[in-house]
């Protein structure tokens, strides 16, 4: 028997006993990471190096861990998922008059904000920052040469109107419940930036962000860049002219180690003195190495906003009965897979909706492990159980469908292997088909050419799920095989509640919307729930005040309220 | 010989036109794109984004045009703008370039260094011990993993006694040449150890042959040393094979090394083509695998042309 499990561990865990073994003979007393020993100085690990640290160009977390530390946003969701202000002195909001519904010509409600700038904001050269650096931001957001990744915000806005150097306000097209929130208004220095603008065109190639990315005017956050290699590290120094509470770091070096074994090793020899949770280990690595060395460390586990499920592809004739894709949830037990996987890191999800989320109700069906209903479900379809243990219709068709995840993840793979047994024990036949990433996401989900698919969909705070549920988002042919309800989910009641969502103002009726939503998506089952991934922050004993989020907001935007213990 | 030379010049140029187009084409025809890996990681990027972004960088147009397009510009010499990089392409390029340079020429040298010495005691000790001990040095070289020596000689040498740095290309901030050259020391290492490994193969089997053939017995008969025998008859003749194998690893030092890049998080070559052909870096991954064919190719010749003087027997008419 225990041949049997030393037989059945895999490459990767014989590999961690081995690196575990010589650590453990080639360490010795009084073994200590090198930064520990100064604490003035902080070195941060993470997976991924950014392209470019301009803030409104290409989608990376890399690069809004480093701006977290070194560019502040309007605003922010924080640790406790409210929406709060960093760069602005009060959000606007019906009540403090700052925020004005205004009827549109098109018979349309829109919404004026009004935001002023903190008086003491300056750009790490010493210049303030005024409303001359919005005006400017709003003139390369709008431009559609410009190479703005994410231009939505800009398009909502209709106008600007500039009060004094330090309030503006925002005319735009459309009152959501979440208008205040403008954290895609990523301000540029128009006094750097303004020339690299000069041929619109040219702009994404010449930002200085690329160009001169130490050229500290870039900067107004607590911290500025004082050294960038690319693919290596990047330097950062105190801002002279931050006005907030100081960081306590002199320097803080984020060096990307993109293998996650020599990530643990550099951490191991001092080389870095923590991995973040936002581009650090996976959480099966991660426990790992708590097992190993969880005494030398703190290790923060933070269930997120990664929201992991199988999307069901609803145009096959099998999956498109609901009673099918309702004996398929029972006849998982998610809660064993995450309680032997994942030490209960990562908790069930009932529904898309963390939580941890404003808009959350507990109050849906549960789907509980019941493989016995789901037997009755299937046997009540006419899926009978045979000889071999699978179930066939009268036609002598097999219930058989095909499973694919993103390939070389091993958590999902692993993943995938026990829903395929817990699946097979109610007469369910899966066959395992992985593709690369960017097939499975830029080809095969697309086109919906699946039968299951295992992968995660990232959120954000109240997160209206436009995108993945409503009826328009169904990608086609027609559309240019566009949007991400690949699924194929059609509901009106669906479509109505994601309409009302996004204009309820009133919090109680919201709220109410969002458990309507719930319910309807919980009793649909268009994707089968899983779990809400964790993030693994290893952080050393002597470092306090890092508080994980668990939205897309990164630890960094707190800085200054890390510190390290005496 | 000149005309020898003008035809592989020629022939160079056709081949870097089609595999041009080649890398072109194989890149185009991997699913998805820069721009939905990117909508992927955005929830809120929203599908007029994605439009409005894919007709910016060029997307939108079929492969054939899109190919024309780079071609008529590289030939005008601007080969472009890196999107992963947030650069010219040259700029992408040469710091990485430079990087691997620093990395692989000293490994290159030192494990042929290495690789002359066992080979030859090799050759000249068949069956021996020392035989064996060489053999067992190759055969541990060849079958050891890369990224396990290189975890090795991190936890040893990082994580264990702290000698070594155990990542990147300097101590941040610091601009030391003690510092970088020590930043070297354990990716040298793992290249080295490794290459050395299947250079020595080669130069023992070459050298075994060689101190067979007729000249040498004539060159003992005629009573010239050992070292003579070695250096001047065996190794000249072990080296024209040998040569082969060396110009064709000439590509590498400007390719780079990917698995010893990546353990070490040293920015080199290797890197930089592995990102930029996921990234559909269109500009940055032919710019670089066109160098590394060039090398190659360049180095092929002068390896076809360094057989007539390693040989007398060879001449190109």
């Amino acid at each position: 028997m225990r041949f049997m499990n030393v037989f059945r561990e895999n490459g990767r865990t014989r590999h961690h006993r081995r690196v575990a073994l010589l650590v453990g003979l080639l360490a010795w007393g009084g073994t200590m990471p090198a930064g520990a020993a100064e604490h003035e100085a902080l070195s941060i690990g993470i997976t991924q190096f950014p392209a470019t640290l301009n803030p409104n160009i290409d989608v990376m977390a890399a690069k809004s861990y480093v701006l977290g530390m070194t560019l502040r946003p309007f605003t922010v969701y924080d640790a406790e998922w409210k929406l709060a202000c960093l760069l602005c002195t009060e959000l606007p909001s019906i009540a403090n008059g700052l925020a004005i519904p205004v009827d549109l010509p098109d018979g349309k409600k829109g919404v004026d904000l009004t935001y002023t700038i903190r008086p003491d904001a300056q750009w790490a050269d010493g210049v303030p920052v005024t409303t001359a650096d919005v005006r400017f931001t709003y003139e390369v957001g709008r431009d559609p040469q410009s190479g703005i990744s994410n231009a939505e915000l800009y398009r909502r806005i209709r106008a600007i109107d500039i009060k004094d150097e330090k309030t503006f306000t925002l005319h735009v097209d459309k009152l959501t419940f979440d208008y205040a929130a403008i954290q895609d208004f990523m301000l540029l220095p128009a006094h750097i930036e303004r020339e690299a603008f000069a041929a619109p065109a040219e702009y994404r190639l010449r930002t200085r962000y690329n160009t001169d990315p130490t050229n500290p005017g870039l900067y107004n956050g607590p911290y500025r860049v004082a050294e960038f290699v690319a693919g290596s590290h990047i330097l950062l120094e105190p801002n002279p002219h931050w006005a907030g509470p100081p960081g306590h770091f002199r320097r803080i070096t984020v060096r990307a180690i993109e293998n996650t074994a020599a990530l643990e090793a550099n951490l191991l020899s001092g080389t870095i003195d923590m991995i973040a949770g936002e581009l650090g280990l996976p959480l099966d690595e991660g426990l790992a190495f708590a097992k190993r060395h969880g005494e030398a460390f703190q290790i923060v586990y933070k269930p997120g906003l990664v929201y992991e499920h199988i999307d069901l592809n609803l145009a096959h004739p099998v999956l498109a009965d609901r009673r099918v894709r309702e004996a398929l949830i029972l006849g998982l037990d998610r809660e064993a897979i995450s309680q032997s996987l994942f030490a209960g890191r990562q908790p069930v999800a009932a529904t898309f909706v963390n939580p941890l989320d404003l808009g959350y109700t507990a109050d849906t069906l549960r789907h509980r492990h019941d493989p016995i209903r789901a037997g009755a479900l299937l046997d009540a379809l006419g899926w009978s159980k045979g000889g071999d243990g699978l179930r066939r219709n009268a036609q002598g068709q097999k219930l058989s469908f095909e499973l694919m995840t993103t390939a070389g993840n091993r958590s999902r793979e692993l993943v995938e292997q026990v829903l395929q047994s817990q699946w097979r024990r109610i007469g369910v036949d899966i066959r395992i088909k992985n593709e690369p990433a960017r097939v499975m996401f830029g080809e095969t989900l697309p086109h919906r050419r699946f039968d299951m698919a295992m992968y995660a969909w990232i959120s954000s705070p109240e997160n209206v799920p436009r995108s993945i549920l409503h009826s328009s988002e169904i990608p086609s042919a027609a559309n240019g095989f566009v949007g991400q309800n690949a699924t194929g989910f059609t509901s009106p009641e669906m479509d109505r509640l994601i309409d009302a969502l996004e204009i309820e103002l009133d919090p109680t009726a919201r709220k109410a919307l969002w458990a309507e939503a719930q319910r309807l998506y919980a009793a649909e089952l268009p994707s089968l729930p899983l779990y809400f991934r964790s993030d693994v922050f290893i952080l050393p004993k002597w470092l306090t005040g890092v508080r994980p989020t668990g939205n897309q907001s990164p630890t960094t935007l707190w800085i200054t309220d890390w510190s390290a213990q005496p | 010989m000149i005309r020898f030379a003008a035809i592989r010049l020629v022939e160079i140029i056709a081949m870097l036109a089609l595999m041009s187009f080649l890398i072109y084409a194989l890149i185009g025809l991997m699913p998805g794109d820069p721009i939905d890996l990117m909508r992927s990681a955005d929830p809120r990027m929203s599908a007029a984004d994605a439009a409005r972004l894919k007709a910016l960088y060029g997307l939108d147009q079929p492969l054939l045009l899109r190919y024309a397009g780079w071609a008529r510009q590289a030939l005008a010499g601007d080969l472009g703008y890196s999107r992963l990089f947030a650069a010219p392409v040259w700029g992408a390029l040469l710091p990485r370039l430079g990087n691997s340079l620093l990395l692989m020429v000293p490994s290159f040298v030192l494990a042929f260094t290495i690789a002359l010495g066992l080979g030859t005691l090799a050759a000249r000790h068949p069956r021996s011990r020392l035989d064996g001990a060489v053999n067992l040095f190759c055969f541990a070289g060849i079958s050891m993993p890369t990224f396990w020596l290189a975890l090795i000689l991190i936890l040893v040498f990082a994580a264990g006694f702290g000698w070594l740095p155990a990542s990147g290309i300097a101590t941040a901030g610091s601009s030391d040449i003690a510092d970088r050259l020590r930043h070297l020391v354990m990716p040298v290492t793992t290249l080295t150890l490794v290459s050395a490994a299947s250079y020595t193969r080669y130069v023992r089997s070459a050298m075994r042959e060689a101190l067979a053939q007729d000249h040498i017995r004539t060159a003992r008969a005629k009573g010239a040393s050992e070292a003579r025998v070695v250096v001047h008859h065996a190794l000249r003749s072990a080296l024209v094979p040998v040569t082969t194998i060396l110009a064709l690893s000439f590509g590498g030092l400007v390719s780079g090394a990917l698995v010893t890049e990546t353990m070490f998080a040293y920015p080199g070559m290797g890197k930089l083509i592995f990102d930029a052909v996921m990234g559909n870096d269109y500009n940055l991954a032919l710019a670089a695998l066109l160098l590394a064919t060039v090398v190659t190719m360049v180095a092929n010749l002068v390896a076809d042309l360094a057989y007539a003087w390693l040989d007398p027997r060879v001449s190109y008419r």
